[in-house]
Protein backbone atom coordinates (compact mmCIF):
# COMPACT_ATOMS: atom_id res chain seq x y z
CA UNK A 1 0.00 0.00 0.00
CA UNK A 2 2.72 2.43 0.26
CA UNK A 3 5.37 2.42 -2.60
CA UNK A 4 8.88 4.62 -2.68
CA UNK A 5 10.33 4.37 -6.37
CA UNK A 6 13.95 6.44 -6.45
CA UNK A 7 13.41 8.98 -4.32
CA UNK A 8 15.96 11.38 -3.45
CA UNK A 9 15.88 14.17 -0.76
CA UNK A 10 18.64 17.00 -0.06
CA UNK A 11 18.91 19.18 3.00
CA UNK A 12 21.12 21.94 1.32
CA UNK A 13 24.05 20.20 0.57
CA UNK A 14 23.34 17.23 2.58
CA UNK A 15 22.18 14.55 0.11
CA UNK A 16 20.21 12.43 2.58
CA UNK A 17 18.25 10.26 0.63
CA UNK A 18 20.30 8.35 -2.22
CA UNK A 19 17.05 6.91 -4.24
CA UNK A 20 15.25 4.83 -2.16
CA UNK A 21 13.22 1.76 -3.40
CA UNK A 22 10.97 0.22 -1.11
CA UNK A 23 7.13 -1.05 -0.52
CA UNK A 24 5.15 -1.87 2.46
CA UNK A 25 1.92 -4.30 1.97
CA UNK A 26 -0.96 -4.32 3.44
CA UNK A 27 -0.69 -5.93 6.77
CA UNK A 28 3.41 -5.84 6.90
CA UNK A 29 5.20 -5.07 9.55
CA UNK A 30 9.10 -3.21 8.18
CA UNK A 31 11.31 -2.33 10.92
CA UNK A 32 14.02 0.40 9.37
CA UNK A 33 17.40 -0.03 10.86
CA UNK A 34 20.71 1.78 10.42
CA UNK A 35 23.13 4.60 11.33
CA UNK A 36 22.01 7.99 13.35
CA UNK A 37 22.01 10.29 10.07
CA UNK A 38 21.32 7.58 7.39
CA UNK A 39 18.14 8.91 6.42
CA UNK A 40 15.40 6.63 8.09
CA UNK A 41 13.40 9.09 9.99
CA UNK A 42 13.20 11.02 6.56
CA UNK A 43 11.64 8.21 5.18
CA UNK A 44 9.04 8.18 7.39
CA UNK A 45 8.67 11.96 7.06
CA UNK A 46 8.12 12.04 3.37
CA UNK A 47 5.96 9.40 3.64
CA UNK A 48 3.62 11.34 5.80
CA UNK A 49 4.73 14.56 3.96
CA UNK A 50 6.15 16.12 6.81
CA UNK A 51 9.09 15.99 4.31
CA UNK A 52 8.84 17.54 1.08
CA UNK A 53 10.98 15.22 -1.35
CA UNK A 54 13.51 16.21 -4.50
CA UNK A 55 13.19 13.05 -6.67
CA UNK A 56 11.55 10.15 -7.60
CA UNK A 57 7.98 9.00 -6.69
CA UNK A 58 6.09 7.98 -3.56
CA UNK A 59 2.02 6.68 -3.20
CA UNK A 60 -0.14 5.28 -0.27
CA UNK A 61 -3.01 3.56 -1.71
CA UNK A 62 -1.71 5.07 -5.15
CA UNK A 63 -2.21 8.43 -4.49
CA UNK A 64 0.81 10.33 -5.03
CA UNK A 65 2.41 12.36 -1.82
CA UNK A 66 3.40 15.77 -2.57
CA UNK A 67 2.63 18.02 0.70
CA UNK A 68 1.15 20.71 -1.31
CA UNK A 69 -1.10 18.85 -3.48
CA UNK A 70 -4.74 18.62 -2.90
CA UNK A 71 -4.49 14.42 -1.88
CA UNK A 72 -2.70 15.09 1.45
CA UNK A 73 -5.34 15.10 4.01
CA UNK A 74 -6.51 12.19 2.92
CA UNK A 75 -3.27 10.59 3.02
CA UNK A 76 -2.30 11.85 6.25
CA UNK A 77 -5.82 10.23 7.79
CA UNK A 78 -4.70 6.94 5.90
CA UNK A 79 -1.08 7.00 7.62
CA UNK A 80 -1.08 8.08 10.67
CA UNK A 81 2.67 9.33 12.36
CA UNK A 82 4.04 8.60 15.86
CA UNK A 83 6.77 10.81 16.61
CA UNK A 84 10.46 10.41 18.72
CA UNK A 85 9.25 12.98 21.12
CA UNK A 86 5.38 12.35 21.37
CA UNK A 87 4.44 15.61 20.24
CA UNK A 88 1.23 15.11 22.27
CA UNK A 89 -1.09 18.78 22.56
CA UNK A 90 -0.13 19.77 26.00
CA UNK A 91 -3.04 22.17 26.92
CA UNK A 92 -5.97 19.09 25.98
CA UNK A 93 -6.03 16.36 28.22
CA UNK A 94 -5.21 12.47 26.67
CA UNK A 95 -9.00 12.04 25.78
CA UNK A 96 -8.73 15.43 23.96
CA UNK A 97 -5.73 14.78 22.65
CA UNK A 98 -7.01 11.03 20.86
CA UNK A 99 -10.04 12.83 19.71
CA UNK A 100 -8.87 15.79 18.20
CA UNK A 101 -8.41 14.37 14.54
CA UNK A 102 -11.83 12.76 14.44
CA UNK A 103 -13.76 15.40 15.91
CA UNK A 104 -12.06 18.21 13.72
CA UNK A 105 -10.43 16.91 10.83
CA UNK A 106 -12.92 13.83 9.91
CA UNK A 107 -16.08 15.44 11.62
CA UNK A 108 -17.35 12.86 13.52
CA UNK A 109 -19.75 13.81 15.90
CA UNK A 110 -18.41 14.27 19.56
CA UNK A 111 -20.40 11.73 21.61
CA UNK A 112 -19.46 9.16 19.11
CA UNK A 113 -15.31 9.83 18.95
CA UNK A 114 -15.55 10.17 23.04
CA UNK A 115 -16.65 6.71 23.01
CA UNK A 116 -14.14 5.69 20.81
CA UNK A 117 -11.47 7.47 22.41
CA UNK A 118 -11.92 6.14 25.59
CA UNK A 119 -12.05 2.20 24.29
CA UNK A 120 -8.82 3.73 22.13
CA UNK A 121 -7.11 4.70 25.75
CA UNK A 122 -8.52 1.32 27.47
CA UNK A 123 -6.58 -0.30 24.39
CA UNK A 124 -3.34 1.11 25.86
CA UNK A 125 -3.72 0.59 28.90
CA UNK A 126 -4.35 3.97 29.53
CA UNK A 127 -8.87 4.19 30.63
CA UNK A 128 -7.91 5.99 34.11
CA UNK A 129 -5.92 8.46 32.30
CA UNK A 130 -8.64 9.66 29.56
CA UNK A 131 -8.61 13.31 31.88
CA UNK A 132 -4.67 13.53 32.65
CA UNK A 133 -2.72 16.70 31.12
CA UNK A 134 0.48 15.61 29.29
CA UNK A 135 2.25 16.66 31.67
CA UNK A 136 0.99 14.37 34.22
CA UNK A 137 1.86 11.37 32.48
CA UNK A 138 5.41 9.51 32.50
CA UNK A 139 7.03 9.34 29.22
CA UNK A 140 5.70 5.81 28.41
CA UNK A 141 1.70 6.88 28.92
CA UNK A 142 2.35 9.84 26.86
CA UNK A 143 3.40 7.92 23.99
CA UNK A 144 0.57 5.21 24.59
CA UNK A 145 -1.73 7.64 24.31
CA UNK A 146 0.25 9.41 20.94
CA UNK A 147 -0.28 6.00 19.58
CA UNK A 148 -3.85 5.84 20.35
CA UNK A 149 -4.46 9.62 18.75
CA UNK A 150 -2.91 7.51 15.34
CA UNK A 151 -5.40 4.62 16.05
CA UNK A 152 -8.25 7.47 16.45
CA UNK A 153 -7.98 8.63 12.88
CA UNK A 154 -8.65 4.80 12.12
CA UNK A 155 -5.59 4.61 9.91
CA UNK A 156 -4.33 2.08 7.30
CA UNK A 157 -1.02 2.05 8.25
CA UNK A 158 0.84 3.68 11.29
CA UNK A 159 4.70 5.46 10.88
CA UNK A 160 6.39 5.13 14.38
CA UNK A 161 9.43 7.63 13.96
CA UNK A 162 11.58 6.34 17.08
CA UNK A 163 9.07 5.47 19.57
CA UNK A 164 10.71 4.72 22.15
CA UNK A 165 14.28 6.41 21.73
CA UNK A 166 13.26 9.51 24.19
CA UNK A 167 11.58 6.60 27.04
CA UNK A 168 13.61 6.00 30.24
CA UNK A 169 15.33 2.05 30.16
CA UNK A 170 12.32 0.92 32.46
CA UNK A 171 9.22 2.57 29.93
CA UNK A 172 10.55 1.03 26.75
CA UNK A 173 8.67 -2.53 27.27
CA UNK A 174 5.26 -0.86 27.52
CA UNK A 175 5.14 1.12 24.57
CA UNK A 176 6.79 -1.85 22.28
CA UNK A 177 3.93 -4.14 24.42
CA UNK A 178 1.26 -2.29 22.71
CA UNK A 179 3.31 -1.85 19.17
CA UNK A 180 3.74 -5.79 19.28
CA UNK A 181 -0.01 -5.83 19.95
CA UNK A 182 -1.35 -3.63 17.35
CA UNK A 183 1.49 -5.76 15.04
CA UNK A 184 -0.40 -9.30 16.01
CA UNK A 185 -3.68 -7.65 15.17
CA UNK A 186 -2.38 -7.02 11.34
CA UNK A 187 -1.96 -2.97 11.03
CA UNK A 188 0.36 -1.99 8.59
CA UNK A 189 3.52 -0.34 10.31
CA UNK A 190 6.58 1.07 9.91
CA UNK A 191 9.18 1.63 12.04
CA UNK A 192 12.14 3.51 12.61
CA UNK A 193 14.03 1.96 15.66
CA UNK A 194 17.35 0.91 17.67
CA UNK A 195 15.27 -2.01 19.32
CA UNK A 196 16.80 -4.73 17.62
CA UNK A 197 14.93 -7.59 19.98
CA UNK A 198 11.27 -5.84 18.90
CA UNK A 199 12.69 -6.21 15.58
CA UNK A 200 13.48 -9.60 15.49
CA UNK A 201 10.27 -10.83 17.51
CA UNK A 202 7.52 -8.30 15.66
CA UNK A 203 8.75 -7.39 12.08
CA UNK A 204 7.54 -9.52 9.13
CA UNK A 205 10.98 -7.41 7.39
CA UNK A 206 14.26 -5.22 8.31
CA UNK A 207 15.46 -2.43 5.87
CA UNK A 208 18.81 -1.39 6.32
CA UNK A 209 19.85 1.99 5.67
CA UNK A 210 22.82 3.75 5.40
CA UNK A 211 24.04 6.52 3.54
CA UNK A 212 20.79 7.05 1.72
CA UNK A 213 20.11 3.45 0.27
CA UNK A 214 18.59 0.91 1.16
CA UNK A 215 21.74 -1.28 1.66
CA UNK A 216 20.61 -4.57 2.57
CA UNK A 217 16.37 -6.15 3.27
CA UNK A 218 15.22 -9.45 4.09
CA UNK A 219 12.75 -10.98 6.76
CA UNK A 220 13.93 -10.04 10.23
CA UNK A 221 15.41 -12.70 11.67
CA UNK A 222 17.02 -13.79 8.20
CA UNK A 223 18.62 -10.29 8.17
CA UNK A 224 19.31 -10.07 11.91
CA UNK A 225 21.00 -13.23 12.70
CA UNK A 226 22.91 -13.51 9.85
CA UNK A 227 23.54 -10.43 7.39
CA UNK A 228 25.53 -10.89 4.27
CA UNK A 229 26.65 -6.93 3.45
CA UNK A 230 29.65 -5.80 5.60
CA UNK A 231 28.28 -2.46 6.58
CA UNK A 232 25.22 -4.44 7.89
CA UNK A 233 27.36 -6.68 10.08
CA UNK A 234 29.32 -3.80 11.24
CA UNK A 235 26.38 -1.87 12.54
CA UNK A 236 24.66 -5.09 13.74
CA UNK A 237 27.84 -5.64 15.77
CA UNK A 238 28.05 -1.96 17.20
CA UNK A 239 23.97 -2.62 18.32
CA UNK A 240 24.27 -5.52 19.69
CA UNK A 241 27.67 -5.29 21.58
CA UNK A 242 28.21 -2.02 22.22
CA UNK A 243 30.95 -2.31 24.54
CA UNK B 1 -8.64 73.66 49.24
CA UNK B 2 -7.12 70.74 47.25
CA UNK B 3 -10.54 68.54 47.98
CA UNK B 4 -13.31 71.88 47.35
CA UNK B 5 -11.30 71.88 43.99
CA UNK B 6 -11.25 68.43 43.41
CA UNK B 7 -14.52 67.75 43.98
CA UNK B 8 -15.62 70.63 41.90
CA UNK B 9 -13.56 69.19 39.21
CA UNK B 10 -14.04 65.58 39.50
CA UNK B 11 -17.11 65.02 37.38
CA UNK B 12 -15.71 67.12 34.08
CA UNK B 13 -12.86 65.13 34.68
CA UNK B 14 -14.56 61.69 35.00
CA UNK B 15 -16.18 62.70 31.71
CA UNK B 16 -12.89 62.91 29.81
CA UNK B 17 -12.17 60.02 31.58
CA UNK B 18 -15.29 57.84 30.05
CA UNK B 19 -13.81 58.41 26.15
CA UNK B 20 -9.95 57.62 28.17
CA UNK B 21 -12.02 53.86 28.42
CA UNK B 22 -13.87 54.36 25.30
CA UNK B 23 -10.29 55.42 23.17
CA UNK B 24 -8.30 52.70 24.89
CA UNK B 25 -10.86 49.60 24.68
CA UNK B 26 -11.64 50.44 20.53
CA UNK B 27 -7.77 50.88 20.03
CA UNK B 28 -6.92 47.57 21.95
CA UNK B 29 -9.51 45.49 19.86
CA UNK B 30 -8.11 47.06 16.65
CA UNK B 31 -5.00 46.55 17.61
CA UNK B 32 -5.17 43.42 18.98
CA UNK B 33 -7.47 41.95 15.54
CA UNK B 34 -4.96 43.73 13.31
CA UNK B 35 -1.71 42.94 15.35
CA UNK B 36 -3.19 39.34 14.94
CA UNK B 37 -3.67 39.71 11.12
CA UNK B 38 0.00 40.78 10.41
CA UNK B 39 1.77 38.11 12.47
CA UNK B 40 -0.30 35.40 10.73
CA UNK B 41 0.69 36.59 7.55
CA UNK B 42 4.19 37.08 9.01
CA UNK B 43 3.87 32.90 9.70
CA UNK B 44 1.87 31.92 6.81
CA UNK B 45 5.58 30.56 4.83
CA UNK B 46 3.58 32.47 1.95
CA UNK B 47 6.71 35.13 0.36
CA UNK B 48 4.55 37.46 -0.62
CA UNK B 49 2.18 37.78 2.44
CA UNK B 50 5.76 37.40 4.66
CA UNK B 51 6.98 40.25 3.16
CA UNK B 52 4.08 42.68 3.31
CA UNK B 53 3.43 41.71 6.71
CA UNK B 54 7.03 42.66 7.40
CA UNK B 55 6.57 45.81 5.52
CA UNK B 56 3.95 47.00 7.44
CA UNK B 57 5.19 46.45 10.57
CA UNK B 58 8.46 48.17 9.55
CA UNK B 59 6.69 51.31 8.47
CA UNK B 60 4.06 51.52 11.38
CA UNK B 61 6.83 51.09 13.99
CA UNK B 62 8.99 53.71 11.87
CA UNK B 63 5.85 56.48 12.53
CA UNK B 64 5.64 58.19 15.86
CA UNK B 65 2.02 58.11 16.85
CA UNK B 66 1.42 61.58 16.70
CA UNK B 67 2.10 61.84 13.22
CA UNK B 68 0.06 58.89 12.42
CA UNK B 69 -2.76 60.53 14.38
CA UNK B 70 -2.35 64.02 12.72
CA UNK B 71 -2.26 62.35 9.22
CA UNK B 72 -4.85 60.38 9.89
CA UNK B 73 -7.53 63.44 11.46
CA UNK B 74 -5.97 65.91 8.86
CA UNK B 75 -4.62 64.77 5.70
CA UNK B 76 -7.07 62.27 5.00
CA UNK B 77 -10.10 64.19 5.05
CA UNK B 78 -8.41 66.14 1.66
CA UNK B 79 -9.06 62.88 0.29
CA UNK B 80 -11.89 62.93 0.76
CA UNK B 81 -12.16 60.21 3.99
CA UNK B 82 -13.58 62.55 6.98
CA UNK B 83 -13.96 61.19 10.22
CA UNK B 84 -14.40 62.04 13.73
CA UNK B 85 -12.15 62.87 16.22
CA UNK B 86 -12.69 59.16 18.12
CA UNK B 87 -12.89 57.36 15.29
CA UNK B 88 -9.61 58.63 14.22
CA UNK B 89 -8.06 58.59 17.79
CA UNK B 90 -9.08 54.59 17.92
CA UNK B 91 -7.54 54.06 14.30
CA UNK B 92 -5.16 55.85 14.75
CA UNK B 93 -3.70 53.97 18.37
CA UNK B 94 -5.02 50.96 17.04
CA UNK B 95 -3.26 51.14 13.97
CA UNK B 96 -0.12 51.88 15.50
CA UNK B 97 0.07 49.40 18.37
CA UNK B 98 -0.67 46.64 15.97
CA UNK B 99 2.88 46.74 14.80
CA UNK B 100 3.57 46.13 18.46
CA UNK B 101 1.07 43.37 18.91
CA UNK B 102 2.16 41.76 15.99
CA UNK B 103 5.62 40.88 16.77
CA UNK B 104 4.46 39.99 20.50
CA UNK B 105 2.29 37.83 18.63
CA UNK B 106 4.85 36.24 16.40
CA UNK B 107 6.96 35.70 19.25
CA UNK B 108 4.85 33.78 20.80
CA UNK B 109 3.29 31.72 17.38
CA UNK B 110 7.08 31.05 17.13
CA UNK B 111 8.05 29.74 20.73
CA UNK B 112 5.67 26.74 19.98
CA UNK B 113 7.62 23.83 19.23
CA UNK B 114 7.65 22.54 16.18
CA UNK B 115 6.82 18.94 16.79
CA UNK B 116 3.21 20.48 17.72
CA UNK B 117 3.24 21.82 14.11
CA UNK B 118 4.20 18.36 13.19
CA UNK B 119 2.00 16.56 14.97
CA UNK B 120 -0.99 18.71 13.64
CA UNK B 121 0.11 18.16 10.16
CA UNK B 122 0.16 14.28 10.55
CA UNK B 123 -3.49 14.59 11.84
CA UNK B 124 -4.14 15.77 8.56
CA UNK B 125 -4.89 19.44 9.79
CA UNK B 126 -5.00 22.37 7.49
CA UNK B 127 -3.09 25.39 8.29
CA UNK B 128 -6.05 27.43 9.28
CA UNK B 129 -7.45 24.59 11.43
CA UNK B 130 -3.68 23.95 13.51
CA UNK B 131 -3.22 27.47 14.31
CA UNK B 132 -6.78 27.74 15.95
CA UNK B 133 -6.53 24.80 18.00
CA UNK B 134 -3.51 23.98 18.34
CA UNK B 135 -1.11 27.22 17.67
CA UNK B 136 -2.65 29.75 18.99
CA UNK B 137 -4.07 28.29 22.42
CA UNK B 138 -0.57 27.46 23.37
CA UNK B 139 0.91 30.34 22.24
CA UNK B 140 -1.75 33.02 24.57
CA UNK B 141 -0.03 31.53 27.03
CA UNK B 142 3.35 33.53 26.26
CA UNK B 143 1.64 36.11 24.94
CA UNK B 144 0.01 37.27 27.64
CA UNK B 145 2.58 39.07 29.94
CA UNK B 146 3.83 41.78 27.05
CA UNK B 147 0.15 41.68 26.17
CA UNK B 148 -0.60 43.19 29.82
CA UNK B 149 2.07 45.52 29.38
CA UNK B 150 0.57 46.54 26.37
CA UNK B 151 -2.71 46.98 27.35
CA UNK B 152 -1.15 50.07 30.30
CA UNK B 153 1.10 51.28 27.44
CA UNK B 154 -1.84 51.76 25.42
CA UNK B 155 -4.03 53.05 28.15
CA UNK B 156 -1.25 55.97 28.91
CA UNK B 157 -0.77 56.79 25.09
CA UNK B 158 -4.46 57.20 24.83
CA UNK B 159 -3.94 60.30 26.18
CA UNK B 160 -2.26 61.49 22.38
CA UNK B 161 -5.60 61.41 20.83
CA UNK B 162 -5.87 64.61 23.28
CA UNK B 163 -4.14 66.40 20.62
CA UNK B 164 -6.50 65.90 17.55
CA UNK B 165 -9.08 67.13 19.73
CA UNK B 166 -10.24 64.29 21.56
CA UNK B 167 -12.10 65.46 24.96
CA UNK B 168 -10.62 62.48 27.05
CA UNK B 169 -8.80 63.06 30.52
CA UNK B 170 -6.03 64.59 29.44
CA UNK B 171 -7.24 67.25 27.00
CA UNK B 172 -10.25 67.83 29.87
CA UNK B 173 -7.07 68.69 32.21
CA UNK B 174 -5.58 70.87 30.10
CA UNK B 175 -8.43 72.87 29.23
CA UNK B 176 -9.73 72.98 33.48
CA UNK B 177 -6.08 73.79 34.35
CA UNK B 178 -5.61 76.61 31.39
CA UNK B 179 -9.34 77.90 32.63
CA UNK B 180 -9.06 77.84 36.69
CA UNK B 181 -4.97 77.51 37.38
CA UNK B 182 -5.07 75.16 39.69
CA UNK B 183 -2.19 73.35 37.32
CA UNK B 184 -0.98 71.30 40.96
CA UNK B 185 -4.89 69.78 41.89
CA UNK B 186 -6.29 69.15 37.96
CA UNK B 187 -2.67 67.24 36.83
CA UNK B 188 -2.64 65.49 40.18
CA UNK B 189 -5.95 64.16 39.87
CA UNK B 190 -5.45 63.01 36.47
CA UNK B 191 -2.27 61.32 37.13
CA UNK B 192 -3.99 59.46 40.20
CA UNK B 193 -7.29 58.77 37.36
CA UNK B 194 -4.65 56.81 34.62
CA UNK B 195 -3.03 55.39 38.07
CA UNK B 196 -6.78 53.93 39.02
CA UNK B 197 -7.56 52.75 36.09
CA UNK B 198 -3.84 50.88 35.49
CA UNK B 199 -3.54 49.10 38.53
CA UNK B 200 -6.90 46.98 38.07
CA UNK B 201 -5.57 46.29 34.28
CA UNK B 202 -2.23 45.08 36.16
CA UNK B 203 -4.23 42.65 38.10
CA UNK B 204 -6.58 41.58 35.07
CA UNK B 205 -3.56 40.25 33.53
CA UNK B 206 -2.04 38.63 36.41
CA UNK B 207 -5.03 36.91 37.08
CA UNK B 208 -5.37 35.87 33.33
CA UNK B 209 -1.57 34.33 33.46
CA UNK B 210 -2.65 32.36 36.50
CA UNK B 211 -6.01 31.00 34.59
CA UNK B 212 -3.64 29.99 31.71
CA UNK B 213 -1.21 28.04 33.88
CA UNK B 214 -0.70 24.44 32.19
CA UNK B 215 -2.16 21.99 34.44
CA UNK B 216 0.54 20.28 36.73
Amino acid sequence: MIELTGVHKSFGANHVLRGVDASISKGEVVCIIGPSGSGKSTILRCINGLESYDKGDIRVDGLRVDRRGPDITAIRTRVSMVFQRFNLFPHRTALENVIEGPVFVKREPRALAIERGRQLLDRVGLGDKADAHPAQLSGGQMQRVAIARALAMQPEAILFDEPTSALDPELVGEVLGVMRTLAEEGMTMAVVTHEMGFAREVADRVLFIDHGVIVEQGAAKELLSNPQNPRTQDFLRRVLRPI
Amino acid sequence: MFWKDASAFMPILLQGLQLTVAVTLGSLLLSTLLGLFWALMRVSGVTPLVWLAKSVVNVIRGIPILVLLFYIYFVLPELGITMTAMQAGILGLGIAYSAYQAENFRAGIEAIDHGQVEAAQSLGMSWIMMMRRVILPQAVRIVLPPYGNTMVMMLKDSSQASTITVAELMLKGQMLAASTFKNSTVFTLVALLYLVMSVPLILFVGWLERRNMPKR
